[in-house]
C-alpha cells in the first residue's frame, strides 16, 4: 500500500532516470491544467513560480498579507551545497552521507541523495536571482561550516539567508503574477481539501479579511505550509505558524509520517517569564566562533567574566572532541539540557548556557566578528539589552523544526492522488534530525527542481477537469463550505472562559514537559490523558470574541489550536510506539551507558505512518527503510 | 509596571475611528510591546469586549509584519527597531502610550492597528525582480562580484517591507522602499540588463499607488529597522533620469 516509488538503479542515476522517463505535456496543453499552491514560503513560492513559468494555470493562497512574510524569512545561518569551492573534500556523496547520518539513518536514501545532488543548482539559481551571498575579496562565493559536518559547505547572506532566498522566490512569484501566469490570494487560509473518488480536486479557503468561504477546483494541489513546531507554544517559529493545512489534508486521507520528530534548536534565547510568546533563535552559525560552557559548580555565583577557565565546563568540547561546539543540533540541545537539569544552568531562571565569544574576539578582533555576526549581536542586544561583545550570550534549546509531516513518495506526492507536499510540511529528507542549513535547501530544491518535473509527470496521466469541474464537484464543494461555516459558528458559540491562546499555552507546557527534548513512557501516558482532558475542555470552555465575518484573529487562532490539540495526541502516540532513541527522538529508556541515543535498527528501521480513521483514531503503517548504498553505523561525533 | 494605553480603534476601512483608553497593569518590563497587547487582549476578551486588532508574526524583527506608531514614533522610540523588538523597559512605570496605525493614503486602515500594505507588492510586481526562469542559471562562480559591491547590494536588499519609511515621511513617500529594491538588483551584474525598465516601471507604479514625492528630509533613514540609506534614493533618481 505504501509505495515510495523509488526508481531502481544506482543511487547516482535515480533522479536522472526519473527525469528522463517522466512524462511531459506540450506547452499549449499545459494551460488547460490548474494547480493550486497553498503557502508562499520558499517551497510554495518557488514551485508556484516554476510551474507558472512552464505555462500551467497556477492559483496561490497564503494566510499572510504579503507572500514575502512567510516564515522562511526568519532562517538565518545559511544554505548547504556540495560545491566543494573550499577544496576541503566535499562531494555529493559526502553531503548525502552527512545528512543521512545527521538524521540518524531514519531517512530515505534516494531522497537524501537527490537533495545533495540538486544543492549545487540551487546556489546557481539563487545567484542568478540576485541573492547577495557573502563573497571573498576576490569576488568568489564564500562558505562557512555548520553543525554536524567537517567541511565548509554553507553559503550565507549575513544572518539573513532565509530572507534573501525568500525574496528571490517571492520576486519570481511576483514576476509571474505580473505576466498574468498566476493568481495570488493573500489573507486566505486553506481549511479543507476536496477529494473526488480518492483524487485531490480542490480546496476550500476562508478569506481572513471578510470571513467569506469559497472553494477552488484544481487538477493538482501543492501544500507548502511549513512546520508545526509552534505546537509547543514557546518555539522559534512565528506566531501564526500552524498545522491546519496539513492536518485538514490528513483528515481527508493524507497519511502523516513521524509527527513526533521535532528538532529543538540549541541556540535560542531562554525563557524569561510566563508572558513570553516566543523564543528567538540565534543562528547556529554563531557556534563557529562561540564556545559553549556552564560553570562546573551548580553553586557558582560569580558573573561569567570572573569565572576562571578551571571552573568552566566546555561540555560539548569535553564530550564530543571531534566536533566540539559544532556537534549536531539534537546532540547539542540534549547536552545543554543535561547540564541544566544537573543544576549548572545560568541566568535568572537557571535555564540557559553561555555562548562565549571572548576567545574569538581576542583572536580575530571585534571588526571581524562584527563583520560575520554583526546583525545577530545587534538582535541579541535589542531583545535582551545586553552586549555580547562584552559578556557571553545566554542561550537555551527551543522547539524549532518539524522533521515529521505529511507522508510523500519519491515524487513528493502523498498517498492522496494529486496532493503534493513540499518543504517542511512533508516528512521527507531529514530523518530523525535535520542538519543546520538543510531546511532552506530542501524547501528550495522541492519547489524549484523536483515539483516541476513530478507534478507535470502526474498531470500528464490526468484528464484536466478543474476548468469545468462538473455537478458532483460543485455539490462536494458546497458541502465542504457548509460544514466549515457550521463548525466556525460552533466555535464562536462555545462562550466559555478560556481563550485560544491560553489553551495553546497549556498544550505547549504539557508537550514540552512530557514529549519534548526527552521522553519516557510514563510521562507520555500522562500527557495522553492530559491532552484528552484539554481537548474536552476546549469543546466546552473556549472563549472567542466577535463574529465570523470580517477580521477576527481570535477565530483564526482557535481553529488552529483545535487542530493542534488533535495533532498533539498523534505526536504522543508516535513517540510512544518508537521504543528506541534516534536523532531528536530521545527515549530515556533507550540510551547508552554514557547517555547517548540508543538506536534499535532491527525493530525500528522504518518511518512511522499514520492513517486518520476518525477523531483521535489512527491506523498505523510502516514504511521500511532500506540502506543499499550507505553503511548504517552508530552515530558518533566523539 | 503599569501603563495608560490610548489605542486607535476603528471597526473597518470605511468606519471612523477614535482613541480608546485602557489601563494595562501587572506588566513586566521585559515584555515586548506585542506581548503587552496579548495580555491586554486576554483581559478585553474575558470582559466581553472586542480585542485590539494588530499584526505581528515572527516577533524577531525580520518578517516586516508588525508596526504601529507609539506616541508618534514609528515602530518604536528607538530608531532602527521594529515594534516587536521594543520592550516595556523602554518606558517608565505609569507612562501614557498612544498607539495608532501607520498612516498613509496608500496604506488604508483595515481594522484598528492593521493596515493594507499591498501597494508595496504591486511596486515589486512592476519590476522588482531579475527576469530569470528556473533552471537557466549558469555556474554561480562564473560571475565574480566584488566583496564591497555584494555588501552594498545586501545593505539595500535587507529591507523588510514594513512600511515605516512611508509612515514617518511627511509626504508618505515610498521612495526608500522602492529605491532599496532598485539598488539591490541594479548594483549586481545579474540585474543590470533590466535596470532601465525596472526603474521606470517601479517609479511609475509608486506614483500610481498614491505615495508622495521625496523631499529629502531623511526621516525614513532614521527610522528604518534595517538602516537602509537614503543614498539609494539619490541613486534611484539618477537612474530614473538616465532611463528617460
Amino acid at each position: 500500500m505504501l509505495d515510495a516509488k523509488i526508481p531502481d538503479g544506482p543511487i547516482e542515476e535515480k533522479w536522472a532516470k526519473y527525469k528522463a522517463s517522466a512524462k511531459l505535456i506540450n506547452p499549449a496543453n499545459r494551460r488547460k491544467y490548474k494547480i493550486v499552491v497553498v503557502g508562499t514560503g520558499l517551497a510554495g513560492s518557488s514551485s508556484a513560480a516554476s510551474l507558472a513559468e512552464l505555462g500551467f494555470d497556477v492559483e496561490v493562497f497564503t494566510f499572510h498579507d504579503s507572500a514575502r512574510r512567510a516564515h522562511s524569512v526568519a532562517a538565518q545561518g545559511g544554505v548547504n551545497a556540495a560545491k566543494d569551492y573550499k577544496n576541503d573534500g566535499d562531494s555529493v556523496w559526502r553531503m548525502f552521507y552527512d545528512t543521512l547520518k545527521g538524521g540518524d539513518f531514519r531517512a530515505r536514501e534516494a531522497n537524501v541523495y537527490r537533495l545533495a545532488e540538486c544543492s549545487m543548482s540551487l546556489i546557481d539559481q539563487a545567484v542568478a536571482q540576485g541573492v547577495p551571498f557573502a563573497r571573498e575579496y576576490s569576488g568568489y562565493l564564500r562558505n562557512r561550516s555548520f553543525g554536524g559536518v567537517q567541511v565548509s559547505r554553507t553559503f550565507y547572506a549575513r544572518g539573513q539567508t532565509g530572507q534573501q532566498l525568500l525574496l528571490g522566490a517571492y520576486q519570481s512569484l511576483m514576476r509571474q503574477k505580473s505576466q498574468g501566469n498566476l493568481r495570488l490570494n493573500t489573507r486566505h487560509e486553506m481549511l479543507d481539501v476536496i477529494t473526488e473518488e480518492g483524487k485531490t480536486k480542490g480546496v476550500t479557503v476562508r478569506n481572513l479579511d471578510t470571513g467569506a468561504i469559497s472553494s477552488h477546483a484544481c487538477d493538482a494541489l501543492i501544500i507548502a505550509s511549513g512546520g508545526y513546531g509552534k505546537i509547543y507554544y514557546l518555539s522559534t517559529l512565528a506566531m501564526n505558524c500552524n498545522a491546519t493545512a496539513i492536518w485538514r489534508a490528513h483528515r481527508k486521507g493524507a497519511f502523516m509520517a513521524a509527527p513526533s520528530w521535532t528538532q529543538f534548536h540549541p541556540t535560542s534565547l531562554p525563557q524569561l517569564g510566563s508572558y513570553q510568546s516566543k523564543l528567538t533563535l540565534m543562528s547556529e552559525s554563531l557556534r563557529n566562533d562561540g564556545r559553549i560552557w556552564v560553570p562546573k559548580s551548580p553553586d557558582e555565583k560569580r558573573p561569567p567574566g570572573d569565572i576562571p577557565e578551571n571552573d568552566r565546563d566546555y561540555y560539548l568540547e569535553r564530550r564530543y572532541p571531534a566536533f566540539g561546539n559544532l556537534a549536531p543540533r539534537d546532540i547539542s540541545s540534549r547536552a545543554a539540557k543535561e547540564r541544566i537539569d544537573a543544576g549548572c544552568g545560568v541566568g535568572p531562571m537557571k535555564n540557559a548556557v553561555y555562548l562565549d565569544f571572548k576567545d574569538a574576539l581576542e583572536r580575530d578582533g571585534k571588526p571581524e566578528i562584527k563583520n560575520r555576526y554583526g546583525n545577530l549581536f545587534e538582535m541579541y542586544r535589542k531583545i535582551t539589552g545586553m552586549d555580547a561583545y562584552e559578556e557571553p550570550m545566554m542561550i537555551a534549546p527551543s522547539a524549532h523544526f518539524s522533521m515529521g509531516g505529511l507522508w510523500v513518495d519519491y515524487g513528493l506526492m502523498s498517498n492522496l492522488s494529486g496532493l503534493f507536499v513540499l518543504g517542511e510540511a512533508n516528512f521527507s529528507d531529514h530523518g530523525a534530525n535535520r542538519l543546520g542549513a538543510n531546511s532552506l535547501l530542501q524547501a528550495c530544491v522541492d519547489g524549484y527542481f523536483i515539483a516541476p518535473h513530478t507534478v507535470m509527470d502526474f498531470l500528464a496521466n490526468t484528464e484536466p477537469t478543474a476548468k469545468n469541474p462538473g455537478e458532483n464537484w460543485t455539490a462536494l464543494a458546497a458541502a465542504s463550505e457548509k460544514k466549515l461555516e457550521e463548525h466556525l459558528g460552533k466555535l464562536l458559540a462555545t462562550k466559555g472562559n478560556t481563550t485560544a491562546e491560553e489553551f495553546h499555552k497549556e498544550l505547549g507546557k504539557t508537550l514540552y514537559q512530557k514529549c519534548g527534548l526527552s521522553r519516557n513512557r510514563s510521562d507520555m501516558e500522562e500527557a495522553h490523558t492530559e491532552l484528552l482532558r484539554l481537548q474536552e475542555r476546549f469543546s466546552t470552555d473556549l472563549l472567542i470574541s466577535g463574529k465570523a465575518g470580517g477580521i477576527n484573529f481570535e477565530l483564526e487562532k482557535a481553529s488552529r489550536v483545535e487542530d493542534y490539540l488533535e495533532m498533539a495526541l498523534l505526536i504522543v502516540a508516535d513517540a510512544l510506539q518508537r521504543e528506541e532513541s534516534c536523532g531528536a527522538h530521545f527515549r530515556e529508556e533507550y540510551q547508552t551507558a554514557d547517555g547517548e541515543a540508543l538506536r534499535n535498527d532491527e525493530e525500528f528501521q522504518y518511518v512511522s505512518v499514520w492513517e486518520h480513521t476518525g477523531k483521535n483514531e489512527h491506523k498505523f503503517h510502516k514504511e521500511p527503510l532500506h540502506f543499499e548504498f550507505a553503511e548504517v553505523k552508530e552515530r558518533s561525533y566523539k | 509596571m503599569k501603563l495608560e494605553l490610548h489605542i486607535w480603534r476603528q471597526a473597518g476601512p470605511n468606519e471612523s475611528g477614535k482613541f480608546e483608553k485602557y489601563e494595562a497593569k501587572n506588566l513586566d518590563p521585559h515584555m515586548s510591546v506585542p506581548e503587552m497587547l496579548d495580555q491586554l487582549n486576554t483581559q478585553i476578551i474575558k470582559s466581553g469586549g472586542d480585542p485590539v486588532a494588530f499584526e505581528s508574526d515572527c516577533r524577531e524583527g525580520i518578517c516586516g509584519q508588525c508596526g504601529f506608531a507609539i506616541n508618534g514614533d514609528i515602530h518604536s522610540p528607538h530608531p532602527g527597531t521594529t515594534t516587536c523588538q521594543t520592550h516595556l523597559r523602554s518606558f517608565k512605570d505609569g507612562d501614557k502610550l498612544f498607539l495608532e496605525p501607520f498612516r498613509a493614503k496608500a496604506f488604508p486602515i483595515k481594522k484598528d492597528l492593521v493596515i493594507d500594505r499591498s501597494a508595496f507588492d504591486r511596486i515589486i510586481e512592476a519590476g522588482g525582480y531579475i527576469g530569470v526562469n528556473t533552471g537557466q542559471a549558469s555556474e554561480a562562480n562564473t560571475t565574480l562580484i566584488e566583496h564591497d559591491l555584494a555588501e552594498n547590494a545586501f545593505d539595500a536588499a535587507a529591507c523588510i517591507g514594513c512600511g515605516a519609511c512611508v509612515a514617518t515621511c511627511k509626504n508618505a513617500s515610498a521612495s526608500l522602499f522602492t529605491s532599496a529594491k532598485i539598488s539591490h538588483l541594479s548594483l549586481l551584474p545579474q540585474g543590470k540588463p533590466e535596470a532601465q525598465t525596472r526603474v521606470k516601471n517601479m517609479v511609475a507604479q509608486m506614483d500610481t499607488e498614491g505615495f508622495g514625492a521625496c523631499s529629502f528630509t531623511g526621516a525614513c533613514e532614521v527610522i528604518c529597522p534595517q538602516d537602509i540609506s537614503i543614498s539609494n534614493i539619490v541613486a534611484m533618481n539618477k537612474r530614473w533620469r538616465k532611463a528617460l
